[in-house]
């Protein structure tokens, strides 16, 4: 019966996928959308990333600090271990996740108020293509502005990381820098960027299936918002369970 | 002219038009009457293609709209304007913005063209000085005068009104009536309403059709309404005017 449901459902989410990458009946009009969503997904974002980002890197050099001392390893390795630690899967991940709260939430309410207030249907009657219309922008703003603000994320959270070495001393900003800048792997960035674009297409395709298929009034576009919420996170720790698995297991 | 022929709808089992028959002409205002739940939503939209009836024919002018391709139907959608129950116009749009919004979709017009175009389809509508409004910002009534200038933007052959007067004060309600019946005649146009208010079915209709349990039960002109043998019309109608 789960299964059932779930095959159903997913085969309802391709459907939708198809319909919404469609040539745009107009492009100079998908432009302007998608300029206007990509400047209110990185504008919007850009403080709570960095917020989140900075506490990050702090709290990770608290918590990897607090295990390295006593020990025998040189406190050099803190840097390089907060430093992967955040590319690898701290920035993407925890980021993919709010950006899940965030832009995923927004998007399937925006749909989902659309939908419920017959403006999808009077898109369908001009004979435009609705998914492609609403939906397209926003996904393609979302691979775009995504990956960029997880980018930011991984920058700001190493600053992160020395501003708490700063005020906790528990290596020095010079001893964590020297760590930041040790034996650093290109290949790493590659991965994290390759699990910010999946997040970024997740998000935004679930949350704008979830908005597009609500149905009734202001209480089942609150269900909608929720479940895109819900289906993108699980979705992107799945996703990043098996990217990790392909790309840094040999 | 729009011929339904035998259009047959269900949802999960439960037939909600059963076989319905209705013919609607060109330059007249014609009217789909019935109780709430009857069917004439589904009706509706199945005719503008929201929802594809499990059986019968939907001709629009000698095409079957259930038989085009998808690019045959998108071509045919451009000549369908519609007004909806509660407006339907786009929040994030000003007032010109949604009523220039299919002309700059589908037309190579200019910038003064289109504004030259909404600000005609304004007036038309009786609309002065609200273009930089948006949605939120005006009237049940504006909002439904502004629906009727978007849908009458691109000059559209057929136009399907869903309970054009719900949620309308008497003389607003009147109002949009009168614009209806105003333009169907002056661009000579396929009108098709959705409505239960009696009142506007005497003013306005041309032609009646009545839906009762899925069913066209009964169609002609208002003129016989009262004396169609009906008695399930008969009902509806001394019930409304009650």
């Amino acid at each position: 019966m789960i299964a059932t449901k779930f095959f159903e459902q997913f085969g309802r989410y391709l459907l939708f996928l198809r319909s919404s990458f469609r040539k745009p009946d107009k492009w100079r009009m998908f432009w302007k959308a998608f300029f206007t969503e990509v400047y209110k997904m990185g504008n919007d974002s850009f403080a709570i990333v960095s917020i989140i980002s900075t506490f990050i890197g702090a709290v990770a050099v608290i918590q990897f600090g607090s295990q390295l001392q006593g020990s025998l390893v040189p406190m050099t390795i803190l840097g390089r271990i907060v430093r992967d630690a955040n590319i690898l899967e701290f920035s993407p991940t925890i980021t993919a996740l709010v950006m899940a709260g965030k832009i995923g939430s927004n998007i399937a309410s925006e749909i989902g108020t659309m939908k419920v207030s017959e403006q999808i249907d009077a898109l369908e009657i001009m004979g435009v293509n609705a998914a492609s219309y609403v939906a397209l922008p926003k996904i393609m703003a979302a691979l775009f502005a995504i990956p960029a603000l997880i980018t930011y994320s991984m920058l700001l959270s190493n600053v992160g990381g020395a501003i708490s070495c700063f005020f906790s001393g528990i290596v020095s900003v010079d001893v964590y820098v020297q760590g930041l800048r040790m034996d650093f792997d290109g290949f790493f960035i590659t991965h994290a960027l390759t699990k910010a674009v999946v997040s970024a297409f997740l998000i935004a395709t679930i949350s704008s299936y979830n908005g597009y298929r609500t149905e009734g009034g202001a209480l089942e576009v609150g269900s909608a918002s929720t479940m895109a919420v819900v289906q993108s996170c699980i979705a992107i720790i799945f996703f990043d369970y098996i990217l990790t698995q392909l790309m840094l297991y040999k | 002219m729009i011929e339904l022929k035998n259009i047959c709808k269900s949802f999960n089992g439960r037939l909600v038009l059963d076989n319905v028959n209705a013919a609607f002409k060109k330059g007249k205002c014609s009217f789909v009457i019935g109780a709430s739940g009857g069917g004439k939503s589904v009706l509706m939209k199945c005719m503008v293609g929201l929802l594809e009836p499990d059986s019968g024919i939907i001709d629009f002018d000698g095409r079957d709209f259930l038989r085009l391709d998808y690019y045959q139907k998108k071509e045919l959608r451009q000549e369908i304007g519609m007004l909806f129950q509660g407006g339907a116009l786009f929040d994030s749009l000003s007032v010109e913005d949604n009523v220039a919004f299919p002309l700059r979709m589908f037309t190579n017009m200019n910038k003064s063209e289109v504004l030259d175009r909404v600000n005609f389809c304004l007036n038309r509508v009786k609309l002065e000085n609200v273009n930089h409004l948006f949605p939120s910002n005006i009237s049940g009534g504006m909002k439904k005068r502004v629906g009727i200038a978007r849908a009458i933007a691109m000059n559209p052959k057929y136009l399907f009104c869903d309970e054009p007067n719900s949620g309308l004060d008497p003389l607003t309600s009147r109002v949009i009536d009168e614009l209806i019946v105003e333009i169907t005649e002056e661009y000579d146009i396929t009108t098709i309403v959705n409505s239960h208010d009696i009142k506007s079915v005497f003013d306005m209709g041309d032609h009646i059709v009545f839906i009762y349990k899925g069913q066209s039960l009964w169609e002609g002109h208002k003129s016989d309404l009262r004396h169609s043998g009906n008695e399930s019309l008969a009902k509806f109608i001394a019930a409304s005017e009650f």
